[in-house]
Order: structure tokens, then sequence, then C-alpha cells
């Protein structure tokens, strides 16, 4: 749910000292920015692609590892008139491809950051295609459509599950993946008395944004499409058997029973990777795009890449899983934009021909698009959903009651503070129960649900 | 700057009676260089003004003015909501509990100048190796926080150094979670704190008491005084200016703690700085007028302690007669 934050991240506080330092570069640009995008250029269809255009992307690994150059260089040689793409790496995406939108100058591809509102989309982005049509072709990108027109398509599309070491589950002699929270719990464990030695969940606690990855599974804990729409429309989301409590309420089990690495304030997100495939991680709650960063930390730690799994959120409907299939960030094209048919050129190039998504183990945006070959066990056992859009008119709702009330599910903070009360016992899990839903409750009402 | 600026037109406007009238009528005559002579200073001012004001006060005022909107830091239009960003800041439970975070590192604060004051003293008198020992002291001081906060970070950690070393000792009773243990948490990371700004307290303290004339110290020596009352009667009141500059900066630095805590825990387990959660505000909530309201208040606070500081600690002459 929170792609941006997979790059290889040196550290956490980059993020905060750029966007501490952005803070000046924000207050000084806004004010020289135009507010009124251009009214002429709209992409032509029979026009050639030509010229130079800058991509902005937030995979500063697959900039630095040169895979980027070789899009380009094969970019170039099917559309010969195009001069130059420039590929900007940004490591602080989110923050700082943020800030730069207040001026004109974010590029001419680039990848829709979180933080806008779908309907702010129309004053930043230049519409790709009425959504009617564009489904045909695409999936996942109802997310960036408002009002009919579709501003972004998915570059890749994940699924959300959990990634575990097959060697450790089976010498705890759990083969068979968790039906339930507690058989879950329970499975840990064995895994923890079996003599693991650091964690049998490991919670990336300091690194904060791992957290947010649990988010995956709402919708996929009750199979309910619209999970996320309805916590629009209801004071207390948090319920024993609701998916948001579900979920929350096993972290906080799984903290209080001391299934996690003991001191959480310490965690490593670079060190998780290589201690998940040398097997001192048992299990990591993670989208899919985390699979062949384990495969590669795994290997490269002098063990196999097969000892890499991934299993679904412990709950069944009907003796089925379900799991949400999603697509990461979307590639849109700046409004401002001198050059939107190249730009439009790249956005399809990329989704159709370069190999993006089956490199990454991701699920193709296209929605005939092959599945990669080491989610097709997964895909086998398990059924896919895919979440509803927010109903017509109420597009920024959720965003809205979510920032509001102060807990933002989609930050990892009020995660952290549940794994801290489930640690101290400051609070149970109900009393929490009850402070999310009054805040929700509060934020609801200040947002005018 | 005020200094350089009268400093330079006190001659020019002796001059201008004379200089004016010929300098309107033919420009480019005898009166050019007087003329330039009075633009000259300015010209010079015109760059680092020019910046200054588009790089601090422009923003200031801009921020004064995000702090009474409702802007998310993106959105084209900025609705006005008056005080209402103020009275979360004040109102909201969270935001509160930062400066009881604060706090620890204002107890700190007091630790790390009376530290820097007892190494001062000592360092002031004859001790062998004086200059080694004021190097390793000060060293801290010249490491970047970040460095210093993945140092601690592992020092710290389970099984890391400092535990490692109170087991060699036979102290495992003492071993804990420094960062882990939320009685401890902030203690942990202030005591950081402590060892990273104590190096320029000493430093400032040290320079302070050098400017102590030998003389009064022969004096006390003859009257019997033992070094306590040195310290007591003729060093204390000398530098007292500089422990109340000392001051001001520990109650600003205790408000503004952000890289220590940012990369050693993140704000987890109630670690949370002030600063932390107006960057937190600004750009993970993105409510970019609740963040500016909260930098509004750190500004204002420590506007307010200056001011407090200068009416209790007058700026007055040491006289130790």
């Amino acid at each position: 749910m929170f792609p941006h934050h997979r790059r290889r991240r040196p550290l956490g506080l980059a993020m905060g000292l750029t966007a501490a330092s952005a803070v000046l570069a924000l207050t000084a640009a806004c004010s020289g920015a135009s507010d009124d995008p251009p009214a002429d250029s709209t992409p032509d269809a029979d026009a050639t692609p030509s010229g130079a255009i800058t991509v902005l992307t937030w995979r500063t690994d697959l900039v630095e590892d040169g895979t980027f150059d070789e899009y380009v260089a094969q970019f170039k040689a099917t559309y010969p008139d195009v001069t130059d793409v420039k590929i900007e790496g940004i490591t602080d995406y989110e923050g700082e491809v943020k800030t730069r939108m207040n001026t004109d100058n974010y590029g001419d591809v680039l990848a829709i950051p979180g933080s806008v509102t779908p309907d702010q989309l129309g004053d930043f982005f230049e519409p790709l295609g009425d959504y009617d049509e564009m489904a045909k072709e695409y999936r996942w990108i109802t997310d960036k459509t408002f009002e009919g027109k579709s501003y972004g398509i998915p570059v890749v599309g994940n699924v959300q599950g959990i990634v575990y070491n097959t060697k450790v589950w089976e010498a705890a002699g759990v083969t068979d993946f968790p039906t339930t929270p507690e058989e879950f719990l329970t499975d840990l464990q064995a895994i923890k008395d079996a003599g693991i030695k650091v964690a049998p969940l490991y919670t990336n606690y300091k690194d904060s944004w791992p957290l947010t990855q649990w988010n995956g599974a709402r919708g996929a804990v009750t199979a309910n499409p619209d999970y996320v729409n309805e916590m629009t429309a209801t004071d207390t989301p948090w319920t024993e058997d609701s998916d948001s409590g579900v979920i929350d309420g096993l972290i906080y089990d799984v903290v209080a029973k001391g299934l996690t690495e003991a001191d959480p304030t310490t965690t490593n997100w670079e060190q998780s990777k290589q201690l998940l495939g040398t097997g001192e991680i048992a299990t990591m709650v993670l989208g899919s795009w985390a699979i062949p960063q384990m495969q590669a930390a795994a290997e490269a730690a002098g063990a196999s890449a097969d000892d890499i799994g991934y299993m679904p959120f412990p709950a069944q409907v009907d003796g089925t899983f379900h799991a949400v299939a999603g697509g990461d960030y979307n590639l849109g094209i700046n409004v401002h934009s001198k050059n939107k048919v190249t730009a439009r050129a790249w956005i399809d190039w990329f989704n159709h021909e370069s190999g993006f998504s089956e490199s990454q183990v991701g699920l193709s945006p296209l929605i005939d698009g092959e599945v990669p070959a080491a989610l097709q066990g997964f895909v086998d056992e398990v059924e896919l959903i895919t979440l509803n859009p927010a109903p017509a008119g109420k597009e920024s709702l959720f965003a809205d009651i979510d920032t509001a009330s102060g807990i933002v599910t989609t930050d990892p903070k009020y995660r952290q503070k549940i794994v801290d009360d489930a640690r101290s016992g400051a609070r149970t899990k109900q009393e929490i129960f009850d402070d999310l839903n009054a805040a929700w409750a509060d934020g609801r009402a200040e947002a005018g649900a | 700057m005020t200094t350089a600026e009268t400093g330079v037109r006190r001659p020019t406007t002796a001059a201008a009676p004379t200089g004016r009238a010929p300098g309107t009528s033919s420009p480019g005559g005898a009166a050019g260089p007087r003329w330039r002579r009075r633009i000259v200073p300015y010209l010079f001012l015109l760059v680092p003004v020019a910046l200054l004001v588009l790089l601090t006060y422009v923003p200031v005022v801009n921020m004064f003015w995000y702090s009474f909107t409702d802007w998310d830091g993106l959105d084209k239009t900025k609705n006005l909501v008056g005080f209402e960003n103020y009275t979360e800041v004040f109102t909201d439970p969270e935001n509160l509990h930062v400066f009881y975070v604060s706090l620890y590192y204002f107890v700190a604060s007091f630790v790390q100048m009376v530290i820097a004051l007892y190494f001062a003293t000592i360092l002031s008198f004859r001790i062998r190796f004086k200059n080694l020992w004021k190097g390793i002291l000060f060293f801290p001081y010249l490491i970047n926080g970040v460095a210093i906060g993945l140092i601690f970070l592992n020092f710290l950690r389970p099984e890391g150094g400092l535990d490692t070393v109170l087991m060699s000792l036979g102290l495992e009773s003492l071993v804990q979670q420094w960062t882990g243990d939320p009685d401890i948490a902030n203690a942990t990371l202030a005591s950081v704190s402590v060892w990273r700004y104590m190096g320029l307290n000493f430093v400032m303290f040290l320079g302070a008491i050098q400017s102590i004339s030998s003389e009064i110290y022969e004096a006390a020596e003859i009257d019997g005084a033992s070094r306590w009352h040195e310290f007591r009667y003729i060093i204390l009141p000398s530098i007292r200016p500089i422990v109340g500059l000392s001051l001001i900066l520990a109650i600003s630095g205790s408000l503004s703690v952000f890289e220590i805590p940012k990369v050693m825990t993140d704000g987890g387990n109630g670690t949370e700085t002030f600063v932390m959660r107006t960057v937190w505000m600004a750009f993970n909530r993105n409510m970019v007028g609740l963040a500016s309201a909260m930098a509004v208040v750190l500004l204002v606070v420590v506007l307010i302690v200056t001011w407090v500081q200068r009416k209790v600690l007058p700026d007055d002459e040491v006289d130790l007669t």
C-alpha cells in the first residue's frame, strides 16, 4: 500500500531532514507558481513522440544499478525521434515530489504521490482517458480516477500477505498456512519453542513504515471489497470481528505474547532482509513487492531464494483465503508538461514493453498480463480481490476522515503505539479499540460524513 | 550590521548638502565619486539582505499565514480557519505529550552544564596534558548528529557495546533495553544528547574562565582561599553572563531536539519531540497549517524565554570587587 517505501533506504532520517529543508523550499517556491494549467497541448494521438522528457522515479536502486539506463535505451530504440529521457531518482519520493508540485517543475512523467487526494488530481495531472474505456485494458486504475477520468496507470500490481522463511516454519512442524489469527499465534509460538533466536515475527517497528503494510489485509479478512469504503460510514471500525479490529488485534496479541523481537526500538530494515534469509526471522508482514528483495538478500547471505515463501493473511471466509491485489504507484503526466505526447508514450511503453512488472515479481497492470512464477502457487490457493473504488462524490472522504481523526491509518504511528501498549500493558486491546473508535467518530463528525 | 551602516553614513551625510545640488544637475561630473561613495555600502549590503529576506523573512511571514489556514501542502485553495490550529496545538493530548518529553532534555541540559562547568574549572587550573583533555572533551560536538545517533544505536542495542561492557564487569543486573523500556527511553536519549553537546558548553565556560585575570587567583591564594572558594567566589560570578546564555540555549535546545531521537527511535516508545511531531504533521498527516502553528508556537516560546532571561539576568558588567 505504501510502495514508495520499498526502495533501499539508508536511514529514516534522510527523509526527516529533507522534509525539514523542504519547508524552506516550499515556502519560497509557492508564491511563484502559476495556478492555471496551460490550456494548450492536449496529447495528440497522431503525433510522433520526440524531444526530451524527464521521468521522476522512487526506485533509486534501479537508477543506480543501471536498470533504468537499459529502459531508456530500449525506449529510444522504439522511438528514434526521442532525444533524451532524463531519469531522476528521488530518495524521499513522497515528501520531495509533493513539495515540487507547488511549482510547475515536477517532471513530465511521475508517480502520483499518495498524499494527492482524488479531487486534487485534475489540478496536477493530465487525464489519461475515460475510466470506462481504460478499464478494458488496465487493472487497479480506480484509485486515481475522479469523475470518470483516470489520471494514472499502475506500473505493477501487488498482492498483500506475509513473507516467511519456509525452512523455519517446516522445522517447527507447520506445513499448512494458518487459517485463523489464533492458529497463526500458535504457529509462531511453536516456532519460538523450536528455538528461533531473533523473532518468530519481526515488526520492523523502528523503521516503522513496514507497519503500514498490515493495511493490505483490510478487505481480505472478511472478503469484503467494500471494507475501506464502509469504514467511512461507521463510528466504530475497530471491533472484535471487523477487518481493522482483527488486524490491529493480531498485532497487539503477537507483541503481548512476546512472539516478536525483544526490543522493537532497535529493529533494522536492511538487516531484517538478511535475517529472514538466514532463518533468524521467521515471518514479516509485507506486500509481494518484498519477495525479490528478500530472495536477493537470502542469496547474498548464503541461503537459497527458495527459502522465501509467501502466505496469505491468516483468515478465511468459507474455507478460502483471500488477498487484496492492488496497484503500486500510478504513473501520471504533469499537467504543465511541454511534451505530453512523449510522456504518454513512455507510460504506455513502460506498461506494455519494459517487462518491469515481471522483473519485480508482481502482477501486470494489464488485464491479460501474466502471473510471475514466484506468485503462481500463492495465486492458486488464494482468491484475489480488488478493493472497490469509493462511490462518486465520496472519493476523498476516507482520506479526510483519516486525517481529521488524527489516527492516519496510512501512517505507522498509531500502530507503533499499539506495539508500545502491548509491551507495557498501558492499555488493553479493548481500550485501544475504544480510543481509536472515539477518534474515528470525531474525524467523521469533523469531515462531515 | 547596524554598526557598519552608521559608521559609513556619517561622513556622507555631512557632505550631502554640498554634494546633492550639483549631483542632480550634472550626473556625470565631479559629484560622481561622491554619489558612488554613498551608494557602494548599500550595494554590498544588497546581496546579504536579499538572501536574508528571501530565505528567512519571506518563509516566516508565509509560515504565519499558513498557520491560520487548513492547507494540506498541496491544495490550490487555502481556507482561513482563524485560531483553530493554535487551539489544537494546546488541546490535543498527544501534542502536549511532546512538551513533557522536552522536560527530559531540559533537565538533562542542567546536568550537561554542571559537567561542563566541572571540567572547565578543572582544566583552567594547571594540569598535565591539558590540551589533550580539552580536545577529547570537545570532540563529540564535532561529530555529525546523525553519526552519533547511529553510533549509540549500535552501542545501546541489546547485546551491543554497553551491555557487553556491563556483562564483562559483572554488572548483569544493570543490563536493560535502553531505548526499548518506555520508563528510561527518554532518559537514554537525553543522555546521548548530553554526551553530544557537553563539549560546546565546556568550551564556552572555559573561554570565559580563562578571561579572568590570574592576579585575582594569586590574591585569593594569599588570602588562603581553597579551590572551592575560588570557584564559588571568583569563577562562578565571572562567568555569569555565559551561564545565562547557556540557559537560553538549553531551553530552546530542549524544545528543538530532533536528529538523535529521529535516528535512534524515530519517535517510537513515547520519545517523540516537538520538532519531530511538527515534521510529522506537515509531511505525514498533511496538515501544513497545523504544523506551521506549531512552528510559530516554538518561535514564540524561544522569544519569550530570551526576553525573560534578559530581564532576570541583565547583561551587566561583571564586578569582582
